[in-house]
Protein backbone atom coordinates (compact mmCIF):
# COMPACT_ATOMS: atom_id res chain seq x y z
CA UNK A 1 0.00 0.00 0.00
CA UNK A 2 1.12 3.31 -0.69
CA UNK A 3 0.08 6.89 0.03
CA UNK A 4 -2.66 8.30 -2.53
CA UNK A 5 0.24 11.18 -2.86
CA UNK A 6 3.78 11.52 -1.40
CA UNK A 7 4.57 14.50 1.46
CA UNK A 8 1.14 13.96 2.49
CA UNK A 9 1.50 12.00 5.45
CA UNK A 10 4.98 10.33 6.81
CA UNK A 11 5.15 6.68 9.36
CA UNK A 12 7.26 7.27 12.40
CA UNK A 13 8.12 5.43 15.25
CA UNK A 14 5.29 7.39 17.21
CA UNK A 15 2.63 6.32 14.34
CA UNK A 16 1.67 8.14 11.50
CA UNK A 17 2.18 12.05 11.01
CA UNK A 18 0.34 14.92 8.72
CA UNK A 19 3.18 16.72 6.60
CA UNK A 20 2.25 20.26 7.31
CA UNK A 21 4.49 23.33 6.52
CA UNK A 22 5.46 26.11 9.04
CA UNK A 23 6.23 29.69 7.13
CA UNK A 24 9.42 30.44 7.53
CA UNK A 25 8.65 34.22 7.90
CA UNK A 26 5.58 34.05 9.59
CA UNK A 27 5.55 30.74 11.66
CA UNK A 28 2.05 30.38 9.88
CA UNK A 29 1.44 27.07 9.67
CA UNK A 30 -0.68 25.00 6.48
CA UNK A 31 -1.42 21.73 5.54
CA UNK A 32 -0.81 20.66 3.39
CA UNK A 33 3.24 21.02 2.57
CA UNK A 34 3.24 23.37 -0.28
CA UNK A 35 4.60 21.71 -3.77
CA UNK A 36 6.05 23.49 -6.42
CA UNK A 37 7.22 27.45 -6.31
CA UNK A 38 6.18 28.19 -3.02
CA UNK A 39 7.50 24.96 -1.23
CA UNK A 40 10.69 27.17 -0.86
CA UNK A 41 9.03 29.10 2.07
CA UNK A 42 7.96 26.64 4.46
CA UNK A 43 9.43 24.42 6.73
CA UNK A 44 7.71 20.99 6.86
CA UNK A 45 6.33 20.58 10.08
CA UNK A 46 5.10 17.21 11.50
CA UNK A 47 1.50 18.13 12.44
CA UNK A 48 -0.29 16.60 16.04
CA UNK A 49 -1.94 13.25 15.25
CA UNK A 50 -4.43 14.43 17.73
CA UNK A 51 -7.35 16.91 17.31
CA UNK A 52 -10.67 18.71 18.29
CA UNK A 53 -13.32 18.13 16.24
CA UNK A 54 -13.92 21.34 14.74
CA UNK A 55 -17.02 20.95 12.40
CA UNK A 56 -18.26 17.92 10.23
CA UNK A 57 -21.11 16.91 7.82
CA UNK A 58 -21.71 13.39 5.83
CA UNK A 59 -21.37 13.22 1.97
CA UNK A 60 -24.30 11.24 1.44
CA UNK A 61 -24.20 11.52 -2.62
CA UNK A 62 -21.02 9.77 -4.70
CA UNK A 63 -19.26 13.16 -5.40
CA UNK A 64 -18.53 13.38 -9.27
CA UNK A 65 -15.68 11.56 -10.83
CA UNK A 66 -13.07 13.71 -12.12
CA UNK A 67 -11.98 14.57 -9.46
CA UNK A 68 -13.39 11.77 -6.78
CA UNK A 69 -11.77 8.68 -7.19
CA UNK A 70 -12.95 6.11 -5.18
CA UNK A 71 -13.24 2.68 -6.27
CA UNK A 72 -16.95 2.15 -5.85
CA UNK A 73 -19.36 2.63 -8.44
CA UNK A 74 -22.57 4.57 -7.54
CA UNK A 75 -24.25 1.57 -6.17
CA UNK A 76 -21.49 0.63 -3.94
CA UNK A 77 -21.04 4.30 -2.68
CA UNK A 78 -20.96 4.42 0.98
CA UNK A 79 -21.41 8.06 2.96
CA UNK A 80 -18.34 9.18 4.72
CA UNK A 81 -18.28 11.66 7.05
CA UNK A 82 -15.91 15.08 5.84
CA UNK A 83 -14.84 18.02 8.33
CA UNK A 84 -12.57 19.92 10.39
CA UNK A 85 -10.62 19.16 13.43
CA UNK A 86 -8.46 21.46 14.70
CA UNK A 87 -4.66 20.63 15.66
CA UNK A 88 -4.41 22.68 19.28
CA UNK A 89 -2.03 25.42 18.41
CA UNK A 90 -0.96 24.73 14.90
CA UNK A 91 -4.08 24.39 12.38
CA UNK A 92 -7.69 23.45 11.36
CA UNK A 93 -7.32 20.27 9.08
CA UNK A 94 -9.83 18.80 6.83
CA UNK A 95 -10.14 15.38 7.00
CA UNK A 96 -12.64 12.49 6.40
CA UNK A 97 -13.90 11.44 9.86
CA UNK A 98 -14.59 8.29 11.40
CA UNK A 99 -17.60 8.51 14.12
CA UNK A 100 -18.27 4.76 15.18
CA UNK A 101 -21.36 4.71 17.07
CA UNK A 102 -19.91 8.35 19.13
CA UNK A 103 -22.39 11.37 18.75
CA UNK A 104 -20.17 13.95 16.58
CA UNK A 105 -19.98 17.33 18.49
CA UNK A 106 -17.82 20.17 18.54
CA UNK A 107 -14.45 19.44 20.39
CA UNK A 108 -14.80 15.78 20.52
CA UNK A 109 -11.00 14.16 20.55
CA UNK A 110 -10.13 12.80 17.24
CA UNK A 111 -7.01 10.94 16.29
CA UNK A 112 -5.08 10.56 13.01
CA UNK A 113 -5.50 7.16 11.39
CA UNK A 114 -3.87 6.25 7.56
CA UNK A 115 -6.60 3.40 5.98
CA UNK A 116 -6.69 2.00 2.56
CA UNK A 117 -8.72 3.99 0.11
CA UNK A 118 -8.65 3.10 -4.07
CA UNK A 119 -6.59 1.73 -5.88
CA UNK A 120 -4.12 3.48 -8.80
CA UNK A 121 -4.46 3.55 -12.14
CA UNK A 122 -1.80 1.06 -12.14
CA UNK A 123 -3.89 -1.10 -9.28
CA UNK A 124 -1.77 -0.47 -6.51
CA UNK A 125 -3.74 -0.24 -3.58
CA UNK A 126 -3.53 3.47 -1.95
CA UNK A 127 -4.11 4.58 1.71
CA UNK A 128 -4.86 8.25 2.98
CA UNK A 129 -5.57 9.76 6.10
CA UNK A 130 -8.84 10.15 8.45
CA UNK A 131 -9.26 11.51 11.99
CA UNK A 132 -10.99 8.72 14.09
CA UNK A 133 -13.24 9.48 16.90
CA UNK A 134 -11.50 8.52 20.43
CA UNK A 135 -13.37 5.17 21.49
CA UNK A 136 -14.69 4.59 18.42
CA UNK B 1 -17.10 61.37 -9.33
CA UNK B 2 -21.05 60.81 -10.93
CA UNK B 3 -23.96 59.15 -9.61
CA UNK B 4 -25.02 56.00 -10.86
CA UNK B 5 -28.48 55.08 -11.74
CA UNK B 6 -30.03 51.81 -12.84
CA UNK B 7 -32.13 52.28 -15.95
CA UNK B 8 -33.16 49.47 -17.06
CA UNK B 9 -33.60 45.54 -15.63
CA UNK B 10 -34.07 42.20 -18.11
CA UNK B 11 -34.19 38.32 -17.42
CA UNK B 12 -34.52 35.22 -19.11
CA UNK B 13 -36.58 33.01 -16.68
CA UNK B 14 -34.00 30.78 -14.33
CA UNK B 15 -35.13 26.94 -14.64
CA UNK B 16 -33.81 24.47 -17.56
CA UNK B 17 -34.39 25.27 -20.86
CA UNK B 18 -33.77 24.15 -24.53
CA UNK B 19 -32.55 27.82 -25.41
CA UNK B 20 -28.42 28.15 -25.34
CA UNK B 21 -26.97 29.97 -22.12
CA UNK B 22 -25.86 32.64 -24.44
CA UNK B 23 -29.01 33.06 -26.13
CA UNK B 24 -30.51 33.60 -22.82
CA UNK B 25 -28.29 36.23 -21.77
CA UNK B 26 -29.79 37.91 -25.31
CA UNK B 27 -33.32 37.86 -24.40
CA UNK B 28 -32.25 39.52 -21.07
CA UNK B 29 -30.19 42.15 -22.71
CA UNK B 30 -32.58 42.73 -25.14
CA UNK B 31 -34.96 42.99 -22.14
CA UNK B 32 -32.61 45.20 -20.25
CA UNK B 33 -32.41 47.46 -23.14
CA UNK B 34 -36.10 47.75 -24.08
CA UNK B 35 -36.69 48.29 -20.28
CA UNK B 36 -34.76 51.47 -20.35
CA UNK B 37 -36.15 52.46 -23.28
CA UNK B 38 -32.62 52.69 -25.73
CA UNK B 39 -31.49 51.04 -28.91
CA UNK B 40 -28.10 48.77 -28.80
CA UNK B 41 -26.52 51.09 -30.76
CA UNK B 42 -26.69 53.60 -27.65
CA UNK B 43 -24.37 51.36 -25.18
CA UNK B 44 -21.11 52.71 -24.93
CA UNK B 45 -19.62 49.94 -23.07
CA UNK B 46 -20.42 46.47 -22.19
CA UNK B 47 -19.83 44.19 -18.84
CA UNK B 48 -20.40 40.26 -19.23
CA UNK B 49 -19.87 37.16 -18.18
CA UNK B 50 -20.78 33.58 -17.77
CA UNK B 51 -19.19 30.74 -15.86
CA UNK B 52 -19.93 27.79 -18.25
CA UNK B 53 -21.87 28.91 -20.99
CA UNK B 54 -19.42 30.61 -22.92
CA UNK B 55 -18.36 34.32 -23.67
CA UNK B 56 -20.55 36.92 -23.07
CA UNK B 57 -18.91 38.69 -26.44
CA UNK B 58 -20.56 35.96 -28.45
CA UNK B 59 -23.37 37.99 -28.09
CA UNK B 60 -22.51 40.71 -30.08
CA UNK B 61 -23.59 39.40 -33.56
CA UNK B 62 -27.07 38.51 -32.19
CA UNK B 63 -27.26 42.27 -30.39
CA UNK B 64 -25.46 43.71 -33.01
CA UNK B 65 -21.82 44.73 -34.32
CA UNK B 66 -21.66 48.66 -33.16
CA UNK B 67 -17.77 48.08 -32.30
CA UNK B 68 -18.84 48.72 -28.69
CA UNK B 69 -16.31 48.65 -26.06
CA UNK B 70 -17.54 45.14 -24.50
CA UNK B 71 -15.37 43.59 -21.89
CA UNK B 72 -15.90 39.92 -20.67
CA UNK B 73 -15.79 39.34 -17.18
CA UNK B 74 -14.58 35.63 -15.57
CA UNK B 75 -14.43 35.76 -11.47
CA UNK B 76 -15.81 32.91 -10.52
CA UNK B 77 -18.94 32.82 -8.46
CA UNK B 78 -18.95 36.95 -8.78
CA UNK B 79 -18.66 37.36 -12.44
CA UNK B 80 -22.02 38.87 -12.41
CA UNK B 81 -21.25 41.24 -9.80
CA UNK B 82 -17.84 41.86 -11.01
CA UNK B 83 -19.21 42.64 -14.34
CA UNK B 84 -21.66 45.21 -12.30
CA UNK B 85 -18.78 46.59 -10.27
CA UNK B 86 -16.89 47.56 -13.92
CA UNK B 87 -20.03 49.36 -15.56
CA UNK B 88 -20.92 50.91 -11.77
CA UNK B 89 -17.19 52.38 -12.01
CA UNK B 90 -17.01 53.23 -15.73
CA UNK B 91 -20.03 55.49 -15.20
CA UNK B 92 -19.13 57.00 -11.79
CA UNK B 93 -15.99 57.96 -13.68
CA UNK B 94 -17.39 60.30 -15.86
CA UNK B 95 -16.06 58.65 -18.77
CA UNK B 96 -19.46 56.55 -20.16
CA UNK B 97 -23.14 57.94 -19.85
CA UNK B 98 -24.53 54.02 -20.81
CA UNK B 99 -23.43 50.58 -19.77
CA UNK B 100 -24.94 47.12 -20.33
CA UNK B 101 -24.44 44.33 -17.66
CA UNK B 102 -24.61 41.00 -19.00
CA UNK B 103 -24.91 37.88 -17.28
CA UNK B 104 -25.73 34.35 -17.87
CA UNK B 105 -25.30 30.55 -17.65
CA UNK B 106 -26.33 26.76 -18.46
CA UNK B 107 -24.90 24.40 -16.11
CA UNK B 108 -25.35 20.20 -16.29
CA UNK B 109 -27.22 18.67 -13.69
CA UNK B 110 -25.51 17.96 -10.42
CA UNK B 111 -22.83 19.54 -7.98
CA UNK B 112 -20.61 21.39 -9.24
CA UNK B 113 -16.79 19.40 -9.93
CA UNK B 114 -13.97 21.92 -10.43
CA UNK B 115 -10.29 20.86 -11.46
CA UNK B 116 -8.62 20.87 -8.47
CA UNK B 117 -5.49 22.45 -10.19
CA UNK B 118 -7.45 25.29 -11.29
CA UNK B 119 -7.59 26.36 -8.39
CA UNK B 120 -3.77 25.93 -7.08
CA UNK B 121 -5.10 22.78 -5.17
CA UNK B 122 -3.57 19.47 -5.09
CA UNK B 123 -5.30 16.34 -6.79
CA UNK B 124 -5.76 13.90 -3.84
CA UNK B 125 -7.60 16.84 -2.61
CA UNK B 126 -10.44 16.12 -5.30
CA UNK B 127 -9.48 12.45 -5.21
CA UNK B 128 -10.58 11.60 -1.98
CA UNK B 129 -14.25 13.37 -2.09
CA UNK B 130 -13.07 16.74 -0.17
CA UNK B 131 -13.65 18.97 -2.73
CA UNK B 132 -17.49 20.07 -3.24
CA UNK B 133 -19.30 22.92 -2.45
CA UNK B 134 -21.61 21.23 -0.50
CA UNK B 135 -19.58 19.85 2.18
CA UNK B 136 -18.33 23.34 2.74
CA UNK B 137 -21.69 24.51 3.53
CA UNK B 138 -22.62 21.86 5.20
CA UNK B 139 -19.69 22.41 7.61
CA UNK B 140 -20.02 26.04 7.83
CA UNK B 141 -23.49 25.83 9.04
CA UNK B 142 -23.37 22.86 11.27
CA UNK B 143 -20.83 24.23 13.61
CA UNK B 144 -22.26 28.07 13.21
CA UNK B 145 -25.79 25.89 14.64
CA UNK B 146 -23.85 24.38 17.59
CA UNK B 147 -22.32 27.92 18.54
CA UNK B 148 -25.23 30.02 18.15
CA UNK B 149 -28.06 27.93 18.68
CA UNK B 150 -29.84 27.35 15.50
CA UNK B 151 -32.61 24.90 14.87
CA UNK B 152 -33.60 22.73 12.21
CA UNK B 153 -36.58 23.56 12.05
CA UNK B 154 -35.12 27.18 11.21
CA UNK B 155 -33.32 25.86 8.20
CA UNK B 156 -36.47 24.10 6.77
CA UNK B 157 -38.68 27.82 7.80
CA UNK B 158 -35.95 29.21 5.00
CA UNK B 159 -36.76 26.77 2.59
CA UNK B 160 -40.09 26.73 2.71
CA UNK B 161 -40.22 30.92 2.32
CA UNK B 162 -38.16 30.87 -0.40
CA UNK B 163 -40.78 28.08 -2.32
CA UNK B 164 -43.23 30.24 -0.99
CA UNK B 165 -42.22 33.76 -2.10
CA UNK B 166 -41.51 31.62 -5.79
CA UNK B 167 -44.76 31.07 -6.33
CA UNK B 168 -45.38 34.99 -7.34
CA UNK B 169 -41.68 35.28 -9.28
CA UNK B 170 -42.79 34.31 -12.89
CA UNK B 171 -38.81 34.05 -13.26
CA UNK B 172 -38.69 31.68 -10.48
CA UNK B 173 -37.71 27.78 -11.24
CA UNK B 174 -39.43 25.89 -8.56
CA UNK B 175 -42.50 27.97 -7.79
CA UNK B 176 -44.39 25.18 -5.92
CA UNK B 177 -44.94 25.66 -2.23
CA UNK B 178 -43.25 22.46 -0.17
CA UNK B 179 -44.24 22.35 3.10
CA UNK B 180 -41.97 22.39 6.12
CA UNK B 181 -42.83 18.71 7.03
CA UNK B 182 -41.57 17.73 3.63
CA UNK B 183 -38.51 19.83 3.92
CA UNK B 184 -37.11 18.39 6.99
CA UNK B 185 -37.92 15.14 6.07
CA UNK B 186 -36.26 15.19 2.46
CA UNK B 187 -33.29 12.95 1.41
CA UNK B 188 -30.06 14.11 3.40
CA UNK B 189 -27.27 15.98 1.09
CA UNK B 190 -24.76 17.13 3.14
CA UNK B 191 -26.29 16.61 6.85
CA UNK B 192 -27.55 18.73 8.47
CA UNK B 193 -28.85 19.96 5.03
CA UNK B 194 -31.94 17.94 3.07
CA UNK B 195 -32.38 18.46 -0.80
CA UNK B 196 -35.12 21.34 -0.62
CA UNK B 197 -32.24 22.95 1.61
CA UNK B 198 -30.46 23.57 -1.01
CA UNK B 199 -30.00 25.22 -4.29
CA UNK B 200 -29.42 23.87 -7.53
CA UNK B 201 -26.98 25.00 -10.59
CA UNK B 202 -29.40 25.78 -12.99
CA UNK B 203 -29.48 27.93 -16.22
CA UNK B 204 -30.88 31.43 -16.87
CA UNK B 205 -29.65 35.36 -17.86
CA UNK B 206 -30.36 38.96 -16.08
CA UNK B 207 -28.70 42.32 -17.25
CA UNK B 208 -28.90 45.40 -16.76
CA UNK B 209 -28.41 48.86 -18.01
CA UNK B 210 -26.60 51.81 -16.02
CA UNK B 211 -26.58 55.34 -16.77
CA UNK B 212 -25.39 58.51 -15.85
CA UNK B 213 -27.93 60.91 -14.04
CA UNK B 214 -27.84 63.31 -17.31
CA UNK B 215 -28.94 60.44 -19.65
CA UNK B 216 -31.20 58.96 -16.92
CA UNK B 217 -33.10 62.39 -16.56
CA UNK B 218 -32.92 62.53 -20.39
CA UNK B 219 -34.80 58.65 -20.51
CA UNK B 220 -36.69 59.32 -18.11
CA UNK B 221 -35.27 56.11 -15.46
CA UNK B 222 -33.30 58.72 -12.89
CA UNK B 223 -35.57 56.61 -10.17
CA UNK B 224 -33.33 54.19 -9.51
CA UNK B 225 -30.07 54.90 -7.58
CA UNK B 226 -26.93 52.35 -7.37
CA UNK B 227 -25.69 53.74 -4.27
CA UNK B 228 -22.98 51.50 -2.92
CA UNK B 229 -21.28 48.46 -4.94
CA UNK B 230 -18.18 46.53 -3.31
CA UNK B 231 -16.80 42.94 -3.94
CA UNK B 232 -14.08 41.47 -1.43
CA UNK B 233 -11.79 38.80 -1.99
CA UNK B 234 -11.00 36.12 1.27
CA UNK B 235 -8.43 37.25 3.82
CA UNK B 236 -6.92 35.15 6.39
CA UNK B 237 -9.02 33.43 8.83
CA UNK B 238 -12.15 33.62 6.72
CA UNK B 239 -14.01 29.92 6.61
CA UNK B 240 -14.08 29.50 2.61
CA UNK B 241 -14.99 26.73 0.48
CA UNK B 242 -11.96 24.25 -1.34
CA UNK B 243 -9.72 24.68 2.28
CA UNK B 244 -7.83 21.92 3.20
CA UNK B 245 -6.59 23.51 6.25
CA UNK B 246 -7.70 26.74 8.23
CA UNK B 247 -6.19 28.87 10.28
CA UNK B 248 -7.57 28.28 14.45
CA UNK B 249 -7.63 32.58 14.80
CA UNK B 250 -10.77 33.29 12.89
CA UNK B 251 -11.34 36.61 10.88
CA UNK B 252 -14.17 38.14 8.72
CA UNK B 253 -15.90 37.13 5.82
CA UNK B 254 -15.92 38.37 2.62
CA UNK B 255 -19.08 39.23 2.90
CA UNK B 256 -18.85 41.24 6.09
CA UNK B 257 -16.08 43.38 4.45
CA UNK B 258 -18.10 44.15 1.06
CA UNK B 259 -21.23 45.12 3.26
CA UNK B 260 -19.06 47.21 5.40
CA UNK B 261 -17.25 48.93 2.13
CA UNK B 262 -21.08 48.90 0.40
CA UNK B 263 -22.69 50.77 3.97
CA UNK B 264 -19.77 53.56 3.58
CA UNK B 265 -20.20 54.04 0.02
CA UNK B 266 -24.06 54.52 0.18
CA UNK B 267 -23.42 56.82 3.69
CA UNK B 268 -26.17 53.92 4.77
CA UNK B 269 -26.50 51.04 7.23
CA UNK B 270 -28.44 48.06 7.77
CA UNK B 271 -31.71 49.49 9.43
CA UNK B 272 -32.20 51.36 6.29
CA UNK B 273 -32.40 48.99 3.88
CA UNK B 274 -36.03 48.11 2.88
CA UNK B 275 -35.55 44.38 1.04
CA UNK B 276 -32.61 41.90 1.19
CA UNK B 277 -31.21 39.55 -1.40
CA UNK B 278 -28.62 37.34 0.24
CA UNK B 279 -26.61 34.33 -0.91
CA UNK B 280 -28.68 31.39 0.05
CA UNK B 281 -26.44 28.32 -1.84
CA UNK B 282 -28.41 26.30 1.09
CA UNK B 283 -30.79 27.25 3.79
CA UNK B 284 -27.58 28.16 6.06
CA UNK B 285 -26.08 30.39 4.05
CA UNK B 286 -29.22 32.70 3.94
CA UNK B 287 -29.33 32.65 8.39
CA UNK B 288 -25.31 33.05 8.42
CA UNK B 289 -25.57 35.92 5.73
CA UNK B 290 -28.31 37.91 7.63
CA UNK B 291 -25.44 38.50 10.36
CA UNK B 292 -22.64 38.33 8.36
CA UNK B 293 -24.15 41.26 6.65
CA UNK B 294 -24.98 43.64 10.04
CA UNK B 295 -28.93 42.78 9.77
CA UNK B 296 -29.02 41.12 12.90
CA UNK B 297 -26.29 39.78 16.31
CA UNK B 298 -25.20 35.84 15.50
CA UNK B 299 -27.44 33.86 16.88
CA UNK B 300 -31.23 36.63 16.96
CA UNK B 301 -31.85 34.69 13.47
CA UNK B 302 -33.39 31.93 15.61
CA UNK B 303 -36.20 34.05 17.19
CA UNK B 304 -36.21 36.71 13.64
CA UNK B 305 -36.97 33.87 11.29
CA UNK B 306 -39.52 31.38 13.62
CA UNK B 307 -41.46 34.77 14.33
CA UNK B 308 -41.59 35.33 10.70
CA UNK B 309 -39.39 38.84 10.31
CA UNK B 310 -38.07 37.54 6.94
CA UNK B 311 -40.92 37.09 5.30
CA UNK B 312 -42.69 39.62 2.99
CA UNK B 313 -44.84 41.20 5.17
CA UNK B 314 -41.90 41.22 8.15
CA UNK B 315 -39.67 43.92 8.98
CA UNK B 316 -36.74 42.23 7.19
CA UNK B 317 -37.89 40.74 3.93
CA UNK B 318 -34.97 38.28 2.47
CA UNK B 319 -35.08 36.68 -0.73
CA UNK B 320 -38.55 38.07 -2.17
CA UNK B 321 -38.54 35.59 -5.06
CA UNK B 322 -37.15 32.61 -3.67
CA UNK B 323 -33.56 33.48 -4.07
CA UNK B 324 -31.44 30.38 -5.03
CA UNK B 325 -33.20 28.21 -3.48
CA UNK B 326 -36.29 28.69 -5.96
CA UNK B 327 -34.81 29.76 -8.62
CA UNK B 328 -31.39 27.67 -8.69
CA UNK B 329 -27.73 28.99 -9.41
CA UNK B 330 -26.35 29.87 -12.69
CA UNK B 331 -23.39 31.00 -11.91
CA UNK B 332 -22.85 34.50 -14.35
CA UNK B 333 -26.51 35.67 -13.40
CA UNK B 334 -27.19 34.65 -10.26
CA UNK B 335 -26.02 38.04 -8.42
CA UNK B 336 -27.69 40.25 -11.15
CA UNK B 337 -30.87 38.52 -10.38
CA UNK B 338 -30.93 39.77 -7.09
CA UNK B 339 -30.04 43.34 -8.11
CA UNK B 340 -33.24 42.72 -10.63
CA UNK B 341 -35.79 41.77 -8.23
CA UNK B 342 -34.63 44.51 -6.00
CA UNK B 343 -35.43 47.13 -8.82
CA UNK B 344 -38.39 45.41 -9.07
CA UNK B 345 -39.49 45.70 -5.85
CA UNK B 346 -38.32 49.51 -5.58
CA UNK B 347 -40.74 50.19 -8.23
CA UNK B 348 -43.75 48.36 -7.54
CA UNK B 349 -43.71 45.72 -9.51
CA UNK B 350 -43.79 42.92 -7.55
CA UNK B 351 -47.02 41.51 -7.45
CA UNK B 352 -47.49 39.01 -5.39
CA UNK B 353 -44.22 38.96 -4.19
CA UNK B 354 -44.40 42.86 -3.48
CA UNK B 355 -43.26 44.17 0.11
CA UNK B 356 -45.65 46.93 1.44
CA UNK B 357 -44.92 49.82 2.28
CA UNK B 358 -43.53 50.96 -0.82
CA UNK B 359 -39.71 50.19 -0.03
CA UNK B 360 -37.34 52.74 -0.92
CA UNK B 361 -34.04 50.79 0.05
CA UNK B 362 -32.52 47.20 -1.62
CA UNK B 363 -29.41 45.16 -0.71
CA UNK B 364 -27.55 42.35 -1.81
CA UNK B 365 -25.04 40.15 -1.47
CA UNK B 366 -24.00 37.05 -3.82
CA UNK B 367 -21.01 34.55 -2.55
CA UNK B 368 -18.86 31.90 -3.75
CA UNK B 369 -15.76 30.10 -4.75
CA UNK B 370 -13.08 30.17 -3.78
CA UNK B 371 -14.24 32.95 -1.12
CA UNK B 372 -15.80 36.06 -2.90
CA UNK B 373 -18.46 38.25 -1.85
CA UNK B 374 -20.57 41.05 -3.89
CA UNK B 375 -22.80 43.80 -2.42
CA UNK B 376 -24.88 46.42 -3.62
CA UNK B 377 -27.12 48.93 -2.58
CA UNK B 378 -29.95 50.55 -4.21
CA UNK B 379 -32.12 53.65 -3.61
CA UNK B 380 -35.16 55.42 -4.74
Amino acid sequence: MRAIAPDLFIETPQGPRLLGGRRRESGEVVFPLPQGGERRFYEPMELSPHGLLWSWTVQRFRPKAPPYAGDEDERGFQPYAVGYVELPGEVIVEARLAFGAVEPRLGLAMRLEIVPFNHGADGVLQSCYIFRAEGA
Amino acid sequence: MSEVFIAGAGIHPFGRHELSGLDQGVFAARAALADAGVEWRDVQCAFGGSFAAGDADAALPRLGLTGVQFINVANGCATGGSALLSAYWAIKSGEFDLALVLGFDKHPRGSFNPAPADMGLPDWYGELGMMLTTQFFASKIQRYMALHGISRRTLGLVAEKAFANAVHAPHAWRRAPVALDDILNAQMVNDPLTKFMFCSPSEGGAALILASPARARQLGRDQIRLRGAAMRTRVKGSFEVFSPSLDIERGPSPAELAAKAAFEMAGLGPKDMQVLQLQDTESGAEIMHMAENGFCAHGEQEALIQAGATRIGGPMPVNTDGGCLACGEPIGASGLRQVYENVIQLRGQGGGRQVPGNPASGYTQVYGAPGVAAVTIIGR
